[in-house]
C-alpha cells in the first residue's frame, strides 16, 4: 500500500501555489542491495486537477529523489477550490489525494 | 543525637569541598566510567576496556584539555617513549596509499573488523593537498609540508606525531595512530610520504 | 528599553560581520542557501503523517492505541510537550527522553514486551521505524513552543551534571570526546560544518531541529540515533538505547538550548 501523500495549495492573489510530497521509493532500477539489483520503481505520471479540471499532466523517470516533493503554480484560483492530485508508477501502483486551496 | 552528629560531619564535609573547586560538586569520572560501563555494551572490535581513561584522557578530560605545565613535560616524555621509529631507519613510504588513508575517516569502529578500512582521516581535520578542497578546519592547515618540515628531522617529527601527537601536545585533539594500534608502521611511513615527498600533491 | 537592547545586539552582530573574512562569510551564505533549498523540498510532513497514523493503531497484547500516552504534560497531551523533554516521571522514577518515554508507553498501554518494542529502534530508507514515524509526529506538535527543559528535580539536575561530564569524557581509541568535535565555534570536519554544542549559541539552533530528516540517505531519524553514530565515530563501545547516559547527554544539550523555539523535525543534508 502506498504511503501517504500531502497537498499545501496556497491563493497568493492571482496565482496559487501548489506543493505536493508523495511517498514513493524512487528506485531507480541501478542501485544494488547485497550484490542483487533493486527492480526500478518509480511514479511515470502525475495529474493535477483543480475542481475536477486538469491543470498539469506530468511524465516523471527514476532521475528523482525519494520521497519527492513537487511545486506548481497556477493561475487564478480561489479559496476552497479542490486540489486532486493523483500519481501512477511504472508497477500500475497508485495514489491520490486532494486538499482544499488556502 | 546521631543525626546532629551526621550533620556536623556534612557540615565539616560541604566546607572543604566548598575550599576546593566548584568541579567538585559534579559526579567523579569514576562515577562517570561506572555508568559507561553499565550503559554502553560492547559491540564487535568496540570492547568495553575502550571507555577506561588512561592517564592522558583523564588529565585532559578533568583540566578540558588545559593540563598544568609540571605534569606536561613529564607525560609527554612518556609518550614519546611509546614510538616505535622503524628499525630500518626509513620514515618514508608510499604516498599514493598515503593519499588513500589521509583521505579515508574509516576504520575502528564497531561496525568495521579489526585491521579493516585502516584510515587516518586526515582530511577530517586538516587541509593537505591544496587540489582537495573538502576538508576540515579542526586542525591546522598542512599544505606545502614539506617546507615546514624539512630534511630527515622533518621526516622523524612527522612519523611520531602520527604515531603519538600526545608526545608533542598533551592534550591534542588527534588520536595516537601508532600506539592505539589504528595504523600499522607501512601505514604511518606512506602517510608521512602523502605529507612530506616532493612528488606528493601536498607540495605541488 | 527593549528596542534599545535590540539595537545594541544589532551592532555587535554587525560588527562580528564586518570582522569575518569575506570568503568564510560568501562560504556560509551558500550553505545557508542550499540548507533553505533542502527544507524546502522535504518530505518531513510526511512521516508526520505516518507517526499519526501509528499513534493511532491499536496494537500489542492489550489492542491498545498510544492516545492515552502521558509524555509529561497528561495523558494524550503532544502540544509542546516535546520542548519539555527529557524530563523526571514521577511514575518510573526515572529521567526520560522522548524515544524512552514512548516505548515506555508501549510496554504499559499496549502491554508489549520490552525486547520487542525496542527490537528495530534505527530503521533505513526502506523501512523506517516506528519510533522514527512516531518521533516525527510528536516533535512536530511542539513546532514554535520555546525549549523549556527543568532541572528543578534533583535528578533531573543530576542527569544534567552526568550529561556535562559524559559530553567531555575523552576516551576510546582515539581520544574522542563529544567536545573534540563540538567544542569550538567555527569548526568543520571536511565540508559539515561543527556545532558548538556545550554553549546556547551553538546548541539552541542544532538543538531545535533534531529529530531530522537526512536527504543524502533519505531517512528520518531521531535524537537516539544521532548520538549512537557520534559514539560509533567516536570509535567507543555502543551506547545503549535509552539508556540513563543517553538521556543525561541529551538533558545536557536541551537545557543548554532552552529558549529556542523549537523547529523540528529538521531537513540535513
Amino acid at each position: 500500500m502506498p504511503g501517504p501523500m500531502k497537498i499545501r495549495a496556497t491563493l497568493k492573489g492571482s496565482y496559487t501555489d501548489i506543493r505536493v510530497l508523495m511517498s514513493h521509493p524512487m528506485e531507480t532500477g541501478l542501485r544494488k542491495a547485497q550484490g542483487k539489483l533493486v527492480p526500478a520503481h518509480f511514479i511515470e505520471n502525475i495529474t493535477v486537477k483543480v475542481n475536477g479540471k486538469t491543470v498539469v499532466k506530468a511524465q516523471t523517470s527514476q532521475a528523482i529523489s525519494r520521497n519527492p516533493v513537487f511545486a506548481f503554480r497556477v493561475k487564478g484560483g480561489n479559496k476552497g477550490d479542490m486540489v486532486e492530485i493523483g500519481w501512477v508508477d511504472n508497477k500500475g501502483e497508485s495514489n491520490k489525494t486532494e486538499a482544499a486551496v488556502a | 543525637m546521631k543525626s546532629k552528629s551526621v550533620h556536623l560531619l556534612l557540615g565539616g564535609l560541604a566546607a572543604a569541598l566548598l575550599a576546593a573547586q566548584l568541579a567538585y560538586a559534579d559526579p567523579t569520572l569514576l562515577e562517570v566510567r561506572a555508568v559507561m560501563h553499565r550503559d554502553f555494551h560492547a559491540r564487535g572490535q568496540a570492547v568495553m576496556s575502550r571507555v577506561d581513561q588512561d592517564d592522558v584522557q583523564y588529565l585532559c578530560t578533568i583540566t578540558r584539555d588545559k593540563p598544568p605545565a609540571h605534569r606536561v613535560k613529564e607525560m609527554e616524555a612518556a609518550q614519546l617513549a611509546m614510538i616505535r621509529y622503524p628499525a630500518d631507519g626509513n620514515y618514508i613510504g608510499d604516498w599514493k596509499r598515503g593519499a588513500k588513508i589521509a583521505s579515508s575517516g574509516k576504520g575502528m569502529t564497531w561496525k568495521e573488523k579489526p585491521g579493516q578500512n585502516r584510515g587516518g582521516g586526515c582530511y577530517n581535520c586538516h587541509q593537505l593537498s591544496p587540489k582537495q578542497e573538502s576538508y576540515g578546519t579542526i586542525g591546522p592547515s598542512l599544505k606545502h609540508y614539506a617546507k615546514v618540515r624539512p630534511g630527515i628531522e622533518g621526516q622523524k617529527y612527522v612519523y611520531g606525531k602520527i604515531y603519538d601527537s600526545k608526545a608533542f601536545n598533551l592534550c591534542t585533539q588527534m588520536p595516537r595512530f601508532g600506539t592505539s594500534h589504528s595504523l600499522t608502521e607501512q601505514d604511518i611511513k606512506d602517510v608521512t610520504a602523502y605529507l612530506l615527498d616532493p612528488a606528493s600533491p601536498v607540495n605541488q | 528599553m527593549l528596542a534599545l537592547r535590540t539595537s545594541a545586539v544589532l551592532a555587535a552582530a554587525a560588527l562580528a560581520i564586518a570582522a569575518a573574512p569575506v570568503h568564510a562569510q560568501d562560504e556560509k551564505k551558500e550553505i545557508e542557501k542550499y540548507q533553505k533549498m533542502l527544507a524546502e523540498g522535504s518530505p518531513v510532513e510526511l512521516f508526520e503523517l505516518e507517526g499519526a497514523d501509528l499513534w493511532k493503531k491499536k496494537q500489542g497484547p492489550k489492542n491498545e492505541s498510544l492516545e492515552k500516552c502521558d509524555l509529561g504534560m497528561g495523558p494524550g497531551v503532544l502540544k509542546g510537550a516535546y520542548a519539555h523533554l527529557p524530563r523526571y516521571f514521577a511514575d518510573t522514577g526515572r529521567v526520560m527522553d522522548l524515544e524512552s518515554r514512548l516505548v515506555h508507553c508501549m510496554v504499559t498501554l499496549q502491554g508489549r514486551d520490552y525486547k520487542e518494542a525496542t527490537k528495530r529502534v534505527f530503521g533505513n530508507a526502506d523501512k523506517p521505524s516506528e519510533l522514527e514515524y512516531l518521533a516525527a509526529y510528536v516533535v512536530g506538535k511542539s513546532r514554535g513552543v520555546k525549549i523549556a527543559v527543568s532541572t528543578r528535580n534533583p535528578k533531573a539536575k543530576a542527569a544534567y551534571e552526568l550529561g556535562r561530564q559524559l559530553f567531555h569524557y575523552r576516551a576510546g581509541p582515539w581520544d574522542f570526546s563529544c567536545a573534540s568535535c563540538h567544542g569550538v565555534a567555527g569548526k568543520r570536519i571536511r565540508m559539515q560544518s561543527l556545532p558548538l554544542l556545550d554553549k546556547p549559541s551553538g546548541a539552541r539552533r542544532t538543538y531545535a531541529t533534531w529529530p531530522a530528516y537526512r536527504v543524502s540517505n533519505s531517512q528520518m531519524k531521531t535524537f537516539q540515533w544521532r548520538l549512537n553514530d557520534c559514539y560509533r565515530q567516536m570509535r567507543f563501545p555502543e551506547p545503549t538505547f535509552g539508556s540513563d547516559a543517553t538521556v543525561a547527554l541529551t538533558m545536557f544539550l536541551a537545557v543548554t538550548a532552552n529558549g529556542e523555539p523549537y523547529d523540528g523535525p529538521g531537513t540535513k543534508r
